[in-house]
């Protein structure tokens, strides 16, 4: 579709409408899938209003904010992966392959060591943590990649590799040191888990991922301009050096409000901006904004999966999204990285 | 005539990486092109050509002097208000990202207005007028890692048109292009200098392509000005030795009768 000339508002509007109706088919879809056995026909009562009780509890207070929470994810983490993408000009930079995931979590559980819980208060400080350890796991890297004329494909992968597994190791030495019980559910969380969020939370998940589009996406011509190299763009008149601040912190801000309130979700931001240029073509006009609606329509059908594959046993969300992230990632590494400049 | 760029005494230096090398510093640099030249700017390695670019498209300011692109200082003009100016063809770009021909003309479009989300029709007409003077409007939907290196030349032109400048600042031109390609950017430039009134400033190591093409050149040694004129003044075999460090022959092309310059190879 990329032959269809360039982007317009006009068909930027029908993309996003053709989206949108796709992300509200598979919510549909998944109000009425799960282990508990709610007939068709009672999910639609529950939905208009005539039916109370046990159905009523899990269709609106079990499935609806597990989907709404699947959405909100999965669109963040599609935009931070085209975010981080545009700022280091490789095609397979994602926040759990950058450690940014990691430095998160991390963050993530130092808070809960101190105590915070799920009330209002603690949802922003469980997320300004993740924020943080996002923030220093994102500054490490750049400072173990960046070379004088720019950040080499590969260093800058091994470096997110480096600083992954250095914060992993963190997270299981508080883990071990800390008494299981405060930590309770954090392994099934470390994988992903969409599953246990308060209204309260998932209201301050919704303003952050809010607020880190808005960062991202208003740049999304800039960093068309950037993908020619940080000289090339400051000659066309972009400030290269805010535009990557702004992108970096509303990216990083993503990462930190997926995992402060779901887990650090591996692969969204890579197989979803990545599939949707192969679709589409390489505008971030067009990318980002599609990305958050299909990275949210992927992590729901992911959750979905992992909600009725074995039910009533549950899988992780995140081993779903690997277990699709890993191989594609290992094609777009044999496929598109010698095209890569360095 | 106001010239069109102007350089007061600049200088510039770059930050010391580590203590003990020497960082370039651009000396007392003072020059004048006028509107509708092509002007060229030839030196060995480390004199401060690409400096030169870098400070004339506003990528560095001066740390001493002025430079002036149609009598106003550029300290005192926003980048895109310089980028409405000015217009810079790289030698190369990255390609990590299928971006297509059109796309990339299309770019040269943000410093009209950088505020904007879409482009317009109007930039659209004029990114589809830059395709068609250099010749790749058939390239408008192929990605750019399927070109040839003189076809991406071309289109980073194009991008360069697309941002209807007065100046066209090129960055070696000639570095990645076989023969052919070179001649054919060499009668591209005489084209746009002579229909479109661009002013060019062209930076290159090939010394008989400057000559060629320029009607002043410059050439820069050790970060000065060591001689301003028409390549008949400046491509001197005494000159170019001392600037160079090597033993080169001057002699006239046989058909421009512009000055050509062979280097003396060094019997072993």
């Amino acid at each position: 579709m990329s032959t269809d000339g360039p982007v317009s508002a006009g068909r930027l509007a029908v993309l996003l409408a053709g989206l949108g109706l796709m992300v509200a088919l598979v919510a549909l879809g998944a109000l009425f899938l799960g282990s508990a056995r709610v007939p068709p026909r009672d999910v639609l009562a529950v939905l208009t209003g005539h039916v109370k009780g046990v159905d009523q509890v899990v269709v609106l207070s079990l499935r609806l904010p597990r989907i709404l929470a699947a959405l909100l994810a999965g669109g963040a983490l599609a935009v931070a992966g085209a975010g981080f993408q545009a700022l280091t000009r490789n095609p397979l930079a994602e926040p759990s392959v950058l450690g940014v995931s990691s430095g998160a979590a991390f963050g993530v559980i130092v808070a809960q060591v101190f105590g915070l819980g799920s009330g209002l208060v603690d949802a922003v400080g469980l997320a300004a943590c993740a924020f943080a350890g996002a923030l220093v796991a994102g500054a490490g890297v750049y400072l173990i990649a960046s070379r004088a004329g720019g950040m080499p494909v590969h260093t800058l992968l091994l470096a997110g590799v480096i600083v992954g597994i250095f914060f992993s190791s963190a997270i299981t030495v508080l883990i071990s040191v800390v008494d299981f019980d405060r930590l309770g559910g954090v392994v099934h969380w470390l994988l992903g888990n969409l599953g246990p969020i308060a209204p309260s939370g998932l209201a301050v998940f919704a303003v952050l991922a809010a607020l880190g589009c808005w960062l991202v996406i208003g740049q999304a011509r800039s960093l068309n301009l950037l993908a020619l190299g940080e000289e090339s763009a400051e000659q066309l008149g972009v400030d290269a050096e805010a535009l990557k601040r702004r992108i970096f912190a509303g990216a990083a801000l993503l990462t930190a409000a997926v995992v402060a309130f779901v887990g650090p979700i591996g692969f969204v931001g890579l197989i979803v901006p990545q599939a949707l240029r192969m679709m589409l073509g390489a505008d971030n006009r067009v990318v980002i904004p599609t990305a958050l609606l299909g990275g949210g329509a992927f992590l729901l059908l992911a959750d979905t999966l992992a909600r009725n594959l074995i039910a009533p046993a549950e899988l992780s969300v995140g081993v779903i999204t690997a277990f699709c992230g890993a191989p594609f990632f290992i094609y777009l590494l044999r496929s598109r990285a010698p095209d890569v400049a360095p | 005539m106001t010239p069109l760029v102007e350089c007061r005494r600049v200088a510039f230096a770059y930050p010391v990486p580590s203590a003990g090398a020497a960082a370039f510093t651009l000396r007392d640099l003072s020059l004048q092109v006028q509107p509708g030249e092509i002007f060229g700017v030839i030196g060995p390695n480390g004199s401060g050509k690409t400096t030169l670019v870098r400070l004339l498209s506003r990528v560095l300011m001066p740390s001493g002097g002025q430079i002036l692109i149609d009598g106003a200082d550029t300290a005192q003009l926003s980048r895109a208000e310089v980028a409405r100016q000015v217009a810079v063809v790289p030698q190369d770009v990255p390609r990590a990202f299928p971006h297509t021909v059109e796309e990339l003309v299309l770019m040269g479009r943000f410093p009209r207005a950088p505020g904007r989300f879409f482009e317009t029709r109007d930039d659209r007409a004029a990114a589809e007028r830059a395709m068609e003077s250099v010749g790749v409007l058939a390239l408008r939907g192929a990605q750019l890692d399927r070109l040839s290196g003189g076809e991406r030349q071309r289109v980073m032109l194009a991008r360069a048109l697309a941002q209807e400048p007065r100046l066209l600042l090129l960055d070696e031109p000639t570095a990645f292009l076989d023969l052919r390609y070179q001649a054919e950017c060499a009668g591209l430039l005489r084209r746009l200098g002579r229909e479109a009134g661009l002013t060019i400033v062209l930076v290159s190591h090939d010394l008989g392509f400057a000559a060629e093409l320029s009607d002043r050149l410059l050439l820069l040694a050790g970060g000065a000005a060591m001689r301003v004129g028409p390549p008949e003044m400046v491509i001197d075999e005494a000159v170019l030795e001392a600037a160079y460090g090597c033993r080169v022959l001057v002699d006239k092309h046989p058909i421009s009768r512009r000055p050509t310059v062979h280097l003396i190879y060094p019997q072993g």
